[in-house]
């Protein structure tokens, strides 16, 4: 009896893709992308990119300079990409804070005038330069990581500095050296800089281990989202919000399935209505129904996590209406592909769980390798998030949204056309 | 021209082709002013290729059908054809006024001309004191008056209703019966399919038989009884046994077997007495006889060799 359960339940499951698709090709499909993103494979470690402006020119900013470039976890940038061919000049304390606002990079390094006269230091020298480092708090990992970097570098890329700190320290507070002590300590001084002299760099060291020790004197401060209560809401608004979107307007354009089944679709087109305007009525009924479904979630996070709604009203307007439009004709495109409202719900989960894996729902896009990221510029997900990111976050004008606004406006334009040509089944037979 | 424009369908030398299959091969017919058309056929036999292809839903490979003059694709025809699909297609998730509002607005029609419509339509379908009730808590019936209905809500001049009875209690088919007859006073014509002859016999003018995408009979149910029996009756004998060698006695008497039943037709009630003669001469045993006039269902049989409802 249980055997033959079995091989009918198995025979069902068979001829089921669907089914089959979300009992083996999604498990797969998010165990990859998982392992890609949180996984140890060397090729895929995402690197962290670093803005780093030298104010002090001296030997010392120069080496901590090369020894932050020489970190293998980072992607260390003096000045921006070139602009049509002609090189651009250094970055300043000023300009690099403007591209970490702008989301260029999540942390800068700004090393100040005065550096090189003491660079490191193991007691409370209060008139020390102190680095600055610039971030975008929505990053909490690179920041953390580049502070303890930063010390790491300091110690590996100038052995002799620390060396020469620490004998001075001992001279000042062992009560002198000897001459005898002193000479000594000037000759292992000037071998340990000869020996980094004949080795370039000096001791350079490629693990992603951070240590911090706290001999170079660092003050973190937040550019970005600096005066707000709860920096991930708005994130994480975003995120959530575009993936439940495009699982609302897959089922809501699933109605175009049920109605083909029924023969309601057959009656309303025998009337005066076109497949066109019967689409189009579809996407502007999903566009209405995503939009209000973003208004709720985002009163939702004013309501209770405090989210600055009401001063970004115009951006906030602007990105539902292209994210909505968007996840409106991609449910239209869903149901416009499949025959039926089972097929619709496999395909549905499957594409939108995927998508909003690696377009940046589930979690933030900076922590994925470049070329997940990249991939992830290929959904809705992902323009939307940036979008709702430049408002919410970086308190960008609404004229800086274009980019996001006229990619998810071609997508949704893209995919309407494509399922106006998809739905000609249903027209005429 | 103008018998053209007021002939409510005229269908000529329509041909529909799946593939290799030909599911209408060249058929004409007219439907008069005012008359209720029957369409006949079992499963299979191209009706409902024919009934898509007159709402515009299938666009046939050659021939052409014209509604009041108009093709069935244009506006003009839209507007004056109604079609009562088979399945209930309607929403089930609103209520009856809301359908029919729906449906009303699909058809161009707003404001008071939308309100008259659904009143109509609502007291046609005996739904006025139900017009709040969310479809799906309808009964049956109601459903499949709604369904009927919403055909009607743009007040067409002809009406195609694909087996509008199909699953309805007899009361409900009775008031069912009754609203298109009330349709047909108003001088509305309506093309009728159906399975059930009984209710072809009772509502429609013409029959149109349908077999293989071909009318293999046309005209009034007389005519057609007339054109395949002449004055001739049906015999319907019950045997004992059927198995065995009846068979073949069946058919060398001219007759055929049908639900564990030898018919037969006669010219005149004295052959029966010849024919059961016959069956005791070679020893099968008659259990009852009955003389019968033809109707639809012997005319149908007679015509394709089928049931309809097989």
């Amino acid at each position: 009896m249980i055997p033959a359960i079995i091989k009918t339940s198995l025979t069902s499951l068979r001829r089921d893709r669907g089914a089959l698709a979300l009992s083996f090709v999604l498990p797969i499909a998010f165990f990859t992308i998982f392992a890609v993103i949180f996984g140890s494979r060397r090729d895929t470690t995402p690197r962290i990119t670093v803005l780093v402006v030298d104010e002090d020119h001296s030997a010392a900013s120069e080496r901590l300079t090369n020894g932050l470039e020489d970190e293998g976890s980072l992607h260390v940038l003096l000045r921006p990409a070139p602009k049509s061919g002609v090189e651009q000049p250094e970055y300043t304390a000023i300009t690099a804070e403007a591209a970490v606002r702008a989301g260029n990079a999540p942390v800068a390094i700004v090393i100040p005038h005065g550096f090189g006269l003491a660079p490191i230091s193991f007691g409370g020298d209060r008139d020390r330069a102190v680095i600055q480092l610039l971030k975008d708090s929505s990053d909490m990992v690179a920041s953390e990581m580049i502070a303890g970097l930063l010390q790491k570098v300091a110690m590996t890329a100038m052995p002799d500095i620390m060396a020469e700190q620490g004998t001075r320290m001992i001279d000042r507070y062992s009560g002198g050296l000897t001459s005898e002590q002193r000479r000594r300590m000037d000759e292992a001084l000037s071998s340990l800089r000869h020996q980094r002299a004949s080795n370039g760099t000096g001791n350079r060291q490629h693990s992603s281990d951070s240590s911090g020790g706290g001999i170079i004197r660092v003050k973190a401060r937040d550019v970005v989202g600096e005066n707000k209560n709860n920096p991930m809401v708005a994130f994480y608004a975003a995120g959530i919000g575009v993936m439940f979107l495009l699982f609302t307007s897959s089922g809501a354009a699933g109605a175009l399935l049920d109605e083909a089944e029924s023969g309601t679709l057959d009656r309303v087109l025998s009337s005066r209505v076109t497949m066109t305007s019967l689409l189009a009525g579809k996407v502007c009924y999903n566009t209405l129904l995503a939009l209000v479904q973003l208004v709720v979630m985002f009163l939702w996070g004013w309501a209770v996590f405090k989210l600055d709604l009401w001063s970004h009203i115009p951006g906030f307007v602007i990105m539902g209406v292209s994210t909505a439009f968007a996840v409106a004709a991609f449910g239209i495109l869903l149901a416009s592909a499949c025959r039926t409202r089972a097929q619709l719900g496999a395909l549905s989960t499957l594409v939108i769980l995927i998508m909003s894996s690696i377009g940046g729902s589930m979690f933030p896009r900076f922590l994925m390798p470049q070329a997940m990221q990249k991939a992830g510029l290929l959904t809705i997900n992902a323009w939307a998030i940036d979008g709702f990111t430049k408002v919410f976050w970086r308190d960008e004008p609404v004229s800086h949204l274009w980019p996001q606004v006229a990619v998810l406006l071609l997508a949704a334009t893209t995919l309407f056309v494509i399922a106006r040509r998809l739905s000609r089944r249903w027209e005429y037979a | 021209m103008s018998s053209i424009n007021s002939t409510p369908l005229r269908i000529e030398e329509l041909v529909k082709r799946f593939g290799s299959v030909t599911a209408v091969d060249g058929i004409s017919l007219e439907v008069k002013p005012g008359e209720c058309f029957g369409l006949l056929g079992p499963n299979g036999a191209g009706k409902s290729t024919l009934i898509r292809s007159i709402v515009g839903r299938v666009r046939p490979n050659s021939g052409r059908i014209l509604i009041f003059g108009e093709t069935a694709e244009s506006a003009a025809a839209r507007a004056a054809l109604g079609w009562v699909p088979q399945e209930l297609a309607i929403y089930p998730r609103l209520t009856s006024r809301e359908n029919l509002e729906s449906f009303g607005r699909y058809h161009g029609l707003k404001g008071d001309e939308l309100e008259q419509a659904i009143t109509w339509c609502l007291e046609w379908a005996a739904l006025a004191d139900r017009d709040h009730e969310v479809v799906n808590h309808l009964s049956g019936g109601m459903k499949r008056r709604l369904n009927m209905a919403a055909g009607l809500i743009h007040r067409p001049r002809i009406v195609l209703m694909d087996e509008p009875t199909v699953g309805v209690d007899p009361q409900s088919r009775l008031r069912i019966f009754e609203m298109i007859e009330e349709l047909r006073r108003d001088g509305m014509s309506v093309i009728y399919t159906t399975h059930y002859m009984e209710e072809a016999e009772r509502l429609c003018d013409r029959i149109a038989i349908i077999d293989h995408g071909l009318i293999i009979a046309l005209g009034s149910k007389d005519e057609l009884i007339r054109s395949a029996f002449s004055s001739r009756s049906q015999v319907v004998v019950r045997l004992a046994d059927t198995r065995g060698c009846v068979p073949s006695w069946i058919e060398r008497h001219g007759g055929r077997s049908l639900g564990g039943t030898a018919q037969f037709t006669v010219d005149q009630p004295a052959e029966i007495a010849a024919l059961l003669q016959a069956a005791a001469k070679e020893g099968h045993e008659v259990l009852d006889v009955s003389l019968h006039r033809p109707n639809l269902e012997s005319v149908f049989l007679q015509l394709t060799g089928r049931e309809l409802r097989e």
